[in-house]
């Protein structure tokens, strides 16, 4: 309350130097202030989980410090295994969306279709339906067509979900980019191919690490998509973290499984966030 | 003429590409109108799987409880996530920093991670597995995108006039109720909206600490996992289906329309 009356127009004559200077560090302290309820949460919800977490990793059933979890992992060749081919459907799926969505994206913001937003929506509108009903439906056509590989039918499934994500950053940074650079490129003579290896790539790079995240780390720690289009050789490292926690006794080796899967995940954020240094994000992701 | 080509082959592409996209949901939503157990067989024209949707408790159920999580954490993060947004905006370079990477752990970490943590989180501080955990995991994972949504619109305001607002008498909470929310609306709208769509959307999540609460997608994933899934499924997807183009399709109409008056 005594802030408050400080800050008042008619508050006591001061020194008019010194006044300011305290009215700016209560209004300084207040409004960032505003951010205090939502961070102390997120310690208390999403920091404090994860060293719980941590805990459960580094202890055994009895409550013991041990690294038996972590060993877990490394001596079992099945299980790196089922990591090394979540990271390959991953890889894959990756690849597979920026082949497709890539020409699209070119299509859709060049001029011949005078970026008609309302095809551009249609095809990122998918993002807004349940990944599980997309899987559905795609289940649907894969057992209409009788696709019988679980793995193809896993990948296609992934494909068919992710696409828009890898689609939509691809678009905005091409169709946000100055096309003065384009129109020079040729100018000066390069070929259309040219342009586009020497100018176009380049230019969307931001757009083409976000939108390799944004597929990449979803496919990697799936479980739900190979559980619905695969059998139990489709296991993905998701599936395995999933099994882990079905009972309680699982919870250490289950833990030790989600830090190796977070530590991947933060080298490839790190390695993302280099790739883009310095480049301005042409447009939103979502 | 080589351009019409041109313009004639990009077009075909876009269509062809269009069509791989919509035909699976297309597909979905004809097989919905015949009662076959099996997957793509055809038994006759019928509305029995629809009859058999919109009398099913559980699965009336599972949607009531879904809208109702929806909106209430959407609600909640749209009040934290706003307050945030305007405090971690005028933080310094440091402080700024730290608070960005509290709010992008959740965002980038695995969703199987971030549940799993809430799971043995919330045993340990004895907070039962149900509503209130739901609700609070929802509420946190939703209030990052509330930020992204707020924050520009903050970087289009008068910062002075969260001080001319003091500078008048108003409280801290005053001025910023009355003189900075009211310009952030648009933002909190779509964060809002952001939030509400995550919420239901969400069931990797959700399926860790729903202690028995169903909502859709939790509904829709333990019936998928299952061999043989109800032909129920197609009639609720269907619906679902429908349901979301249709809001989203309005959604672009109604600020296709206001940008057009805006320009006018």
């Amino acid at each position: 309350m005594t802030d408050e009356k400080t800050v008042k127009p008619n508050a006591p004559a001061q020194s008019g130097e010194v006044r300011r200077e305290k009215k700016r560090k209560i209004r300084g302290v207040k409004r960032t202030a505003f951010a205090m309820p939502y961070l102390a949460l997120s310690v208390i919800f999403v920091v404090v989980p994860l060293f719980i977490m941590l805990y459960y990793a580094f202890t055994d059933l009895d409550g013991g410090f041990t690294l038996d979890n972590f060993a877990h992992f490394f001596s079992r060749p099945n299980i790196m295994a089922v990591m090394g081919k979540s990271f390959l459907v991953a890889l894959l799926t990756t690849v597979v969306c920026f082949l497709l969505a890539y020409p699209l994206a070119l299509a859709l913001s060049s001029t011949a279709l005078n970026k008609k937003f309302i095809l551009v929506m249609l095809f990122i509108m998918p993002m807004w339906i349940n990944s599980l009903l997309r899987t559905y439906a795609m289940k649907i056509v894969l057992h209409i067509l009788s696709v019988s590989n679980a793995w193809t039918a896993v990948t296609v499934g992934l494909v068919y979900d992710f696409f828009p994500f890898m689609l939509l950053p691809l678009y905005s940074a091409l169709s946000g980019m100055d096309k003065s650079l384009i129109e020079a490129s040729q100018d000066l003579g390069a070929s259309p191919v040219k342009t586009l290896f020497k100018v176009k790539l380049p230019l969307s790079l931001p757009g083409i690490v976000s939108g390799v995240l944004m597929v990449f780390m979803p496919t990697v720690s799936t479980f739900a998509i190979s559980d619905i289009l695969g059998d139990t050789s489709t296991y993905l490292f998701g599936n395995v973290i999933d099994q882990w926690f079905r009972n309680s006794g699982g919870w250490h080796i289950g833990s030790a499984y989600s830090f190796i899967l977070l530590a991947l995940i933060a080298v490839t954020v790190v390695i993302a966030n280099k790739l883009t240094k310095g480049k301005k994000e042409v447009g939103g992701v979502l | 003429m080589k351009k019409q080509v041109k313009t004639a082959l990009i077009w075909s592409f876009v269509i062809v590409m269009l069509f791989i996209m919509y035909v699976p949901i297309l597909i979905l939503i004809i097989y919905s109108f015949t009662d076959a157990k099996a997957l793509g067989v055809w038994n006759g024209f019928s509305f029995e799987l629809y009859k058999n949707l919109f009398t099913d408790s559980e699965i009336m159920g599972a949607l009531g409880n879904s809208l109702i999580l929806a909106a209430v954490s959407a609600t909640l993060a749209t009040v934290l996530g706003t307050a945030a947004a305007v405090g971690i905006y005028y933080m310094k370079r440091r402080k700024k920093s730290a608070s960005e990477f509290v709010a992008n752990i959740t965002m980038e970490n695995a969703e199987i991670v971030t549940g799993v943590a809430f799971m043995m989180f919330f045993l340990a501080v004895n907070i039962h597995y149900g509503w209130a955990a739901l609700i609070i995991a929802h509420t946190i994972i939703t209030v990052p995108y509330v930020i992204l949504s707020v924050t520009p619109k903050l970087s289009q305001i008068n910062p002075n006039l969260y001080e001319a607002g003091l500078d008048l008498g108003a409280s801290p909470v005053g001025s910023m109720l009355k003189v900075v929310v009211p310009q952030l609306i648009p933002g909190m709208l779509s964060g809002f909206i952001m939030a509400f769509t995550l919420s239901l959307d969400d069931f990797i999540v959700s399926k860790f600490i729903n202690g028995g609460v169903e909502t859709i997608p939790i509904y829709l994933y333990n019936a998928l996992a299952k061999r043989g899934a109800d032909p129920t499924l197609r009639a609720l997807s269907s619906v679902l289906f429908v349901a979301v183009l249709s809001v989203l399709i309005a959604l672009n109409v109604v600020s296709a329309k206001r940008r057009k008056k805006a320009v006018v």
